[in-house]
């Protein structure tokens, strides 16, 4: 199970690389929520797979009894889960407010900050 | 003790809430003012009880370590902490000034408390994944400040920094997964012996070189650092002195602690790479800013080449080069976002910040140009200033190890940072503005004018009195590194006197 989610931890990060080389923001953006993905699952993996219960203790008891599956990567995961889809969906926005008021998500064309000094005013 | 570690970090976070509601009055940037004075109190009650102690550590929620999350804070932890809370009441007088209705009504004081707090979290954690929440409250508090006012330059800004930020975060997410996969602890102090009973350790250097790429983005060494001079010129002068002088430390901060505390294995590698990565940091920001002709591009290229000499001081890592580097940080903090600080006076003065179009300061502004020149010659390492001995420490360290290459490249960056520091003197200060105007003080209101002076004079100050009365602050970075190279007591701290691991 591990060596299977490690392969698709892989494919994610190949297919977020793709993306992430691309010039458009918006492809780039893809790429890093494909990149947050792969990241969370590493963590997942990481923790072991087991085909074990829920990590809940029985009324009465102290410990849980019988094989339980690892729960903190899981914590873990989610706390990663919400935080990265608070930043995605600011990125988002952010994507969103650029493209209309610079009217492009080409990378190459997005040159307010730093201005390309070898070219003239008009040429931009 | 669990309170006086828990309050820097509730403060700011409690001002922020009560600032956010009130963002459309005027009582709220006193309030915010107000935070940030409790915050410095805070810092300061646990700089006293660190110097007691020593170490000083907590459990939060009572569950000890190594199962819950642990706040720690050791020399490092705490001198950076009240550096913090210095930076932040010194922008936060400045703001007064500066940042107009507009910003506060968008939620400026917020997001700028909420800044503070997570880089308080991230200097105080003693948990791995509690560290990479901390870099991330601090991340969008910095995102929301970055494009705070919404320019055309924001914008773009904001896009370059909020992406390599995000792909820099995932990197250090995914170190942590397989850190924990490996050890199966998330506790620096129980990591440090975890990492080290791992038997295949060339496991451990992968996992430290993503921890490296993942902080190096953060601290913006060679060859990741390009987000920095893309992004820092365009908010508000108080957000990017703040970002200055604060963000990158925070990067260079976790190297320090992951480098001496969990990494510590295979330090020929490591640390190696590390020495190479910071001499051409230093080499390429310190060119960069030879290229640039505007007051805050010089002054960001110099972040990244003043970055290098921290990162050396751990490269390095020998008890005198830690304590140069820890000198550093603390010497940086205040000289960066003082001239940053002092970069917004200039541009409200003489209306701009290209260097170009401004000038005529030092004949009409005397004060601003004295005040420039105490940083700005700290920075180049000028006796008798608080740089000076900063960089004697890092050289006199290389020269000790016979890194004779790298002592001649600190002392070469140095030479050209006084380049790059008189160019800024001589076309903003000395020669006369090319329109013909007479930046004179008054020509800014009072109001605005004074709360952005008295900052900018406290940090001047105590760069003089850093400079002339070094011995105890040497002295506290001398423990602090010796805390670093020896973590028993840092450990013993938060574990307990438990049974090291086998």
């Amino acid at each position: 199970m591990e060596s299977l989610t490690a392969l698709l931890v892989g494919l994610l990060v190949a297919a977020s690389v793709y993306l992430m080389l691309a010039r458009n923001f918006l492809r780039f953006l893809f790429g890093l929520i494909l990149l947050s993905n792969a990241a969370n699952l590493v963590i997942f993996a990481a923790g072991r797979m087991t085909a074990g219960a829920p990590a809940l203790v029985p009324e009465g008891a102290s410990v849980p009894d019988g094989v339980i599956g690892n729960a903190l990567p899981q914590a873990l995961v989610l706390t990663a889960i919400v935080i990265g889809f608070g930043l995605l969906a600011f990125t988002l926005a952010l994507t969103f407010e650029a493209y209309r008021r610079l009217r492009t998500l080409d990378s190459d064309e997005m040159r307010h900050a730093e201005p390309d000094e070898g070219k003239t005013e008009a040429g931009r | 003790m669990s309170w006086l570690l828990a309050l820097p970090i509730a403060i700011p976070f409690v001002t922020a809430v009560i600032v956010y509601l009130l963002r459309n009055r005027a009582l709220g940037r006193w309030i915010s003012l107000a935070g940030s004075l409790a915050s410095l109190a805070a810092s300061a009650a646990l700089m006293v009880a660190v110097l007691r102690d020593g170490v000083v550590a907590a459990q939060m929620g009572g569950w000890p370590a190594p199962f819950g999350i642990s706040l720690v804070a050791d020399y490092l932890s705490a001198v950076m902490v009240v550096i913090t809370a210095i930076t932040g009441l010194a922008t936060a007088v400045y703001a007064l000034g500066e940042i107009e209705e507009r910003l506060e009504r968008l939620g400026y004081h917020a997001l700028f408390q909420v800044l503070i707090a997570g880089v308080t979290g991230a200097f105080l954690t003693g948990d791995l994944f509690n560290l990479y929440v901390w870099f991330e409250v601090m991340l969008i508090a910095s995102f929301g400040l970055l494009v705070l006012g919404g320019s055309k330059e924001q914008l773009d800004a904001g896009i370059k920094y909020v992406a390599l930020n995000l792909v820099s975060t995932l990197v250090f997410l995914s170190g942590i997964g397989l850190l924990y996969g490996v050890t199966g602890t998330l506790n620096l102090a129980d990591l440090h012996g975890a990492v080290a009973a791992v038997e295949d350790q060339a496991l451990i250097t992968v996992i430290a070189m993503m921890f490296m790429v993942g902080f190096g983005v953060k601290a913006a060494v060679f060859p990741l650092f390009f987000w920095l001079p893309a992004s820092y010129h365009t908010p508000s002068f108080a957000v990017s002195a703040v970002f200055a002088g604060l963000l990158t430390k925070v990067g260079v901060y976790a190297l320090m602690r992951m480098f001496t505390l969990v990494f510590v294995g295979d330090v020929g590698f490591t640390h190696e790479i590390l020495i190479w990565v910071s001499a051409l940091t230093m080499l390429t920001g310190v060119l960069g800013a030879a290229a640039q002709t505007d007051f805050r591009k010089i002054l960001s290229f110099h972040i990244i080449s003043q970055i290098g000499y921290m990162t050396l001081g751990l490269a390095l890592y020998t008890p005198l080069a830690l304590m140069g580097g820890v000198f550093y940080l603390v010497h940086h903090i205040i000289v960066k976002a003082n001239l940053f600080l002092v970069a917004g006076v200039a541009q409200k003065l003489a209306g701009g910040t290209d260097l170009e179009r401004i000038g005529g300061l030092y004949k009409s502004s005397p004060l601003l140009a004295a005040l420039f020149v105490v940083p700005a010659f700290s920075l180049a390492g000028f006796p008798p200033l608080s740089g000076f001995w900063a960089k004697f420490l890092i050289v006199k360290a290389s020269i000790e190890l016979g890194e004779w290459l790298i002592a001649f490249v600190a002392l070469f960056v140095g030479l050209l940072t006084i380049f790059s520091m008189t160019k800024i003197w001589g076309m903003a200060f000395w020669k006369p503005h090319p329109e013909g105007i007479e930046p004179t003080p008054d020509r800014v209101p009072a109001r605005i004018r004074v709360p952005m002076m008295l900052p900018i004079a406290g940090l001047a100050a105590m760069t003089v009195l850093i400079g002339f009365f070094p011995e105890p602050f040497v002295q506290f970075a001398e423990t602090a590194a010796v805390q670093l190279l020896e973590p028993a007591a840092y450990v013993e701290a938060v574990l307990g006197l438990r049974e090291a691991r086998p």
